[in-house]
C-alpha cells in the first residue's frame, strides 16, 4: 500500500498547509507548563529510579536466612520484584518519555542547558549519538520507505509482504522474540548497519570508531547494573548481619547476587515494554509501505501523508501514554517529531479530524488490536 | 541570618582528592548522569553539576528596582567587588541569561550575595527579576566575573561616576571599603532622574555622613515629577565643565564608571582627549539583542569557522548558502526536523521560514537547514 490515489497534487499541499498550521500553533503556544511537565517528569523518575534501588536492597531484611520470624521466600522475592518493578518503570520513563523526546529536540526551544538534545544522554547501551543518527535522522525522514528506512523489520525481521521471503525469515518468530528481550542491545548495534556490514557495502574499519564509542557506554552501563549496585547491595548487609550475628558471608553474596536479579528484571521490563511499544508503532495491521520512486521529488506536504499513513497509534489513558513516551501517539510523533510529546493528545484530536476531512486512514486502535496484529504479522510473515 | 558553615571553604588539597576520587566512584553509580543530579533532588544548593541560587529575599529600593539576595550552591567562589555573575531564569518556558553586577560586599557573612535589578522598559528578563521573582525560587547563576574593581595594595583615588543602576558594581566597592575600615580619599558622581530615583540612596547619604574621606554629588537630571518627554533645554549630564566644577582633581584620579553607553563614551572621549585613557575603568553590559532589520532583506552572512563570506538574498536557507560557498556543514533531514544541523547564531538575526519567526538572540541555537538570515548575521559554521 503506497500513497493514496484519490487526492490530486494540490489536494495534498493544502493538507500540508493545514498540518503546518496546527505545528505551528502549538509550536507558539508552548510555554512554562511545558516546561514545568518536563521538569516533574525528570524529577519523579530519578525519584523513582532511587526508589526502586532502596526497596530492592529493602528485600534482603526478608531473606530467610536469618532467624527473624517475618522472614520468607514469598515476601522477600514480593519486595524484591516490587523493586525491580520501580526501577524497570523508571527505566521505561527515562528512555521513553525523557531520552527519546529530548533527544529528539522536542525540548531544546527551553534552551535549558540541561535538557539539550545534543547533550543528553540516556540510561541504555546506545550511544545517544549513534541512536540520533539511526532514528532521527535515517528513520524519521525515510519512515516506510523500502530500502531507505533501516527501521522496517530492523534489518532481521520480515514486517510486511513487500519484504522478499528468504529462508531466514523461518526464524521470525524466535527473532522477534530475541529482540524483544535484548532490545537495548539490537538498538545499540542498529546504527552499524550489520546488513550493509555483511553485503560487503561498507568496511569493518568504517564501524572501528562507533564500536569504540559503544563499549564506552556498554562498560559504563554494565559496571553500574552488574558491578557498583550489586556490591553496594552486599556492602549494606553486612552492618545489619554484625549486629545481630548472622551469616555475613552468605547474607552479603545473596545481596549481591539479588541485586544483580532485580536489575536483571528492571532492564528486561524496559527491553520489552519499548520493544512492544515501539514495535506497535509501524508494523500492525493496515500501516502503509513506500518505494524509493514514490517519495522521489516528494514535498513537505506529501512527507506528512507519508507520515501520517506509515504510523499507527495506541489508545490508552494519560498514564498508559505518559508510560509509552507518548509513543503512542506515533502518528502525531512522526508528523511533528520536535514538538513536546505532551502536547500529542491534544493534538491528535486536531490531526484525526484532518484526515478524515481528506479521507486518509488514521490507524488506531487498542494496545490488544495493534500488538496482536504486530505480532500474528511477524509470525504469518515467517512463511513466504 | 545563617551560620557560617555554609560558606567555609575547604581548601585542604587531600580533601580536595578524596572527594575527587569519592565523586568518581559515586558517579559511576549514577551513569548516565552523576550523583550531583540526584543530590538535587534532596536540595538544589548541594548539586555541582550546576550552580544554583535560592532567592532567600527580595527587598524594593525604589518603584522599579529591586535587590535580591541570593543563596549561592556548594561551588560558589566569592567574588571582588564590582564583579558581575550571569544569571539565567525561565520566562514562558524558555531560559534567558542575562549579567548582573554584585551589589553585595564580598565581607558579608551570611553566605548570600544580593543583586540589584532595575525593570528596564519591554526588559523581559529584568521586569521578570523585579516583579514576579519569588522567596524559595531558585535561579541557575555562573561565577563572578569581570575585571572591573579595584586594585586590591596598590593605592588609587578613586572618582566613582555612576548613573541609574550602573551603581550596583560600585555599591559592592563602597560596601566593601568601609567593611574593611580602608575607604581612600574618593569622589563619587551620581546621576538619577529624582531623589526617589536613586537606588540605595538612604546608605550613600550615610556613608557621605560617616566616611570622611568620601564625597558624594548626587545630580538630578529631572525637575521633580517631570517626564522624559517633558524636559526641555539642557539636562545636566555629564560634561568637562561640570566634571571641573564638582571635582577639580579629576585628572588625578582614576575612574571607575557604570552607567548608559553614552555615559561612558563621553566619560572615555575627555580622558582620551587628556591622554589619561589608562585611568579609565568602565563597566558596560552590552546589549545581547541584534537589532531586527524592517527593510533589509539581504545581506552577508559570514560562516566564523571557515571564514568564509557569502550575499544572502534573504530567501534561501543558511545550509544552502554554506554549500554554495563550497562548505559541507553537518546536516541530516534538510526539512527542519532531525537538528542534525544545528548550529549557533553569533550575531545578527535570522528567520526561520517555517513560522517566519526572528531569532536575534546571540548564542541561540538555530537550524541552518530552515533558516535564513535577516540583513547580515554571523554563524558558527
Amino acid at each position: 500500500m503506497g500513497m493514496p490515489t484519490h487526492l490530486s497534487a494540490s489536494d495534498i499541499e493544502e493538507f500540508g498547509r493545514e498540518m503546518d498550521t496546527i505545528r505551528n500553533e502549538i509550536a507558539d503556544s508552548l510555554g512554562s507548563k511545558d516546561r514545568a511537565y518536563i521538569l516533574s517528569v525528570i524529577k519523579w523518575q530519578r525519584t523513582l529510579m532511587l526508589a526502586g534501588r532502596i526497596v530492592v536492597f529493602l528485600s534482603f531484611f526478608f531473606l530467610p536466612m536469618s532467624d527473624w520470624t517475618f522472614t520468607g521466600w514469598p515476601q522477600f522475592w514480593a519486595v524484591l520484584l516490587l523493586g525491580a518493578g520501580m526501577l524497570g518503570v523508571s527505566k521505561s520513563i527515562e528512555n521513553m518519555e525523557l531520552g527519546h523526546n529530548i533527544m529528539h529536540a522536542q525540548f531544546d526551544w527551553m534552551r535549558d542547558p540541561n535538557i539539550q538534545s545534543n547533550t543528553w544522554e540516556w540510561d541504555n547501551v546506545c550511544p545517544s549519538d549513534q541512536w540520533k543518527h539511526s532514528h532521527n535522522v535515517v528513520h524519521h525522514t525515510w519512515t516506510n520507505v523500502h530500502g531507505k528506512d533501516p527501521d522496517i523489520g530492523y534489518g532481521v525481521l520480515r514486517v510486511t509482504d513487500d519484504q522478499r521471503w528468504h529462508f531466514q525469515y523461518l526464524f521470525n518468530p524466535v527473532i522477534n522474540f530475541v529482540l524483544m528481550m535484548m532490545f537495548q542491545w539490537g538498538v545499540a548495534l542498529h546504527d552499524l548497519e550489520a546488513d550493509k556490514l555483511l553485503a560487503g557495502k561498507k568496511s569493518f574499519k568504517e564501524i572501528i570508531p562507533m564500536l569504540k564509542r559503544i563499549g564506552w557506554k556498554v562498560r559504563h552501563q554494565l559496571l553500574k547494573d552488574y558491578v557498583c549496585w550489586p556490591v553496594l547491595g552486599a556492602a549494606v548487609t553486612v552492618p545489619v548481619t554484625v549486629f545481630f550475628g548472622f551469616d555475613v558471608v552468605n547474607i552479603a553474596l545473596a545481596g549481591f547476587g539479588f541485586t544483580i536479579v532485580a536489575n536483571l528484571i528492571a532492564n528486561g521490563i524496559r527491553n520489552i515494554w519499548s520493544n512492544v511499544i515501539i514495535f506497535c508503532g509501524h508494523f500492525p495491521a493496515g500501516v502503509h509501505h513506500f518505494t524509493k520512486e514514490e517519495v522521489e521529488g516528494e514535498t513537505r506536504a506529501a512527507w506528512y501523508v507519508r507520515q501520517l499513513l506509515g504510523s499507527c497509534n495506541i489508545t490508552g489513558g494519560k498514564l498508559f501514554h505518559i508510560l509509552s513516551g507518548n509513543l503512542s501517539h506515533q502518528i502525531e510523533h512522526h508528523l511533528f517529531p520536535d514538538i513536546p510529546a505532551n502536547r500529542y493528545a491534544e493534538m491528535s484530536l486536531r490531526v484525526q479530524a484532518l484526515a478524515a476531512r481528506y479521507g486518509l486512514p488514521y490507524n488506531k486502535g487498542s494496545f490488544t488490536r495493534q500488538f496482536g496484529t504486530t505480532t500474528w504479522n511477524i509470525w504469518r510473515l515467517s512463511l513466504p | 541570618m545563617q551560620s557560617e558553615a555554609g560558606s567555609t571553604q575547604f581548601n585542604n588539597s587531600l580533601f580536595k582528592r578524596l572527594t575527587g576520587i569519592v565523586t568518581k566512584v559515586s558517579d559511576a553509580f549514577a551513569f548516565p548522569l552523576r550523583t550531583s543530579h540526584y543530590i538535587e533532588l534532596v536540595n538544589p544548593l548541594w548539586s555541582t553539576h550546576a550552580l544554583q541560587a535560592r532567592v532567600e529575599a527580595v527587598w524594593d529600593e525604589t518603584s522599579d528596582s529591586r535587590t535580591i539576595t541570593l543563596r549561592p550552591g556548594l561551588n560558589w567562589r566569592s567574588h571582588r567587588p564590582g564583579q558581575h555573575l550571569r544569571i539565567g531564569v525561565p520566562i514562558g518556558g524558555q531560559h534567558f541569561t542575562r549579567t548582573y553586577s554584585i551589589s553585595s560586599a564580598p565581607e558579608r557573612n551570611d553566605g548570600c550575595f544580593t543583586i540589584t535589578v532595575k525593570a528596564i522598559d519591554n526588559g523581559r528578563m529584568s521586569h521578570h527579576l523585579v516583579r514576579k521573582l519569588k522567596v524559595g525560587d531558585y535561579v541557575p547563576i555562573g561565577v563572578p566575573q569581570g575585571d572591573f574593581y579595584l586594585p586590591d595594595a596598590q593605592p588609587v583615588l578613586p572618582l566613582f561616576i555612576t548613573a541609574g543602576s550602573g551603581i550596583t558594581p560600585i555599591m559592592s566597592m563602597l560596601r566593601s571599603l568601609v567593611l574593611q575600615e580602608r575607604m581612600p580619599n574618593t569622589m563619587h558622581i551620581h546621576y538619577a532622574p529624582h531623589t526617589y530615583d536613586v537606588i540605595f540612596g538612604r546608605e550613600l547619604k550615610l556613608t557621605a555622613e560617616k566616611q570622611k574621606l568620601y564625597k558624594l554629588h548626587l545630580v538630578h537630571t529631572r525637575e521633580p515629577g517631570q517626564k522624559l518627554e517633558e524636559m526641555t533645554g539642557k539636562r545636566p549630564h555629564f560634561s568637562k565643565e561640570q566634571l571641573e566644577q564638582l571635582c577639580p582633581d579629576w585628572r588625578k584620579r582614576d575612574v571607575y564608571a557604570c552607567g548608559p553607553q553614552a555615559m561612558l563614551d563621553s566619560i572615555e572621549q575627555l580622558y582620551e582627549a587628556e591622554g589619561l585613557s589608562r585611568q579609565v575603568h568602565t563597566e558596560r553590559f552590552r546589549a545581547q539583542l541584534a537589532g531586527v532589520p524592517t527593510e533589509v532583506k539581504t545581506g552577508v552572512v559570514k560562516f566564523l569557522n571557515s571564514n568564509v563570506s557569502a550575499n544572502s538574498d534573504g530567501e534561501t536557507n543558511l545550509l544552502r548558502l554554506a554549500e554554495d560557498s563550497g562548505l559541507n556543514p553537518e546536516h541530516g533531514c534538510r526539512m527542519g526536523i532531525c537538528h542534525g544541523c544545528d548550529v549557533k547564531l553569533a550575531s545578527g538575526c535570522v528567520r526561520d521560514l517555517r513560522t517566519n519567526a526572528l531569532i536575534n538572540e546571540t548564542g541561540q541555537v538555530i537550524q541552518i537547514c530552515v533558516c535564513t538570515a535577516v540583513g547580515d548575521a554571523e554563524i558558527e559554521v
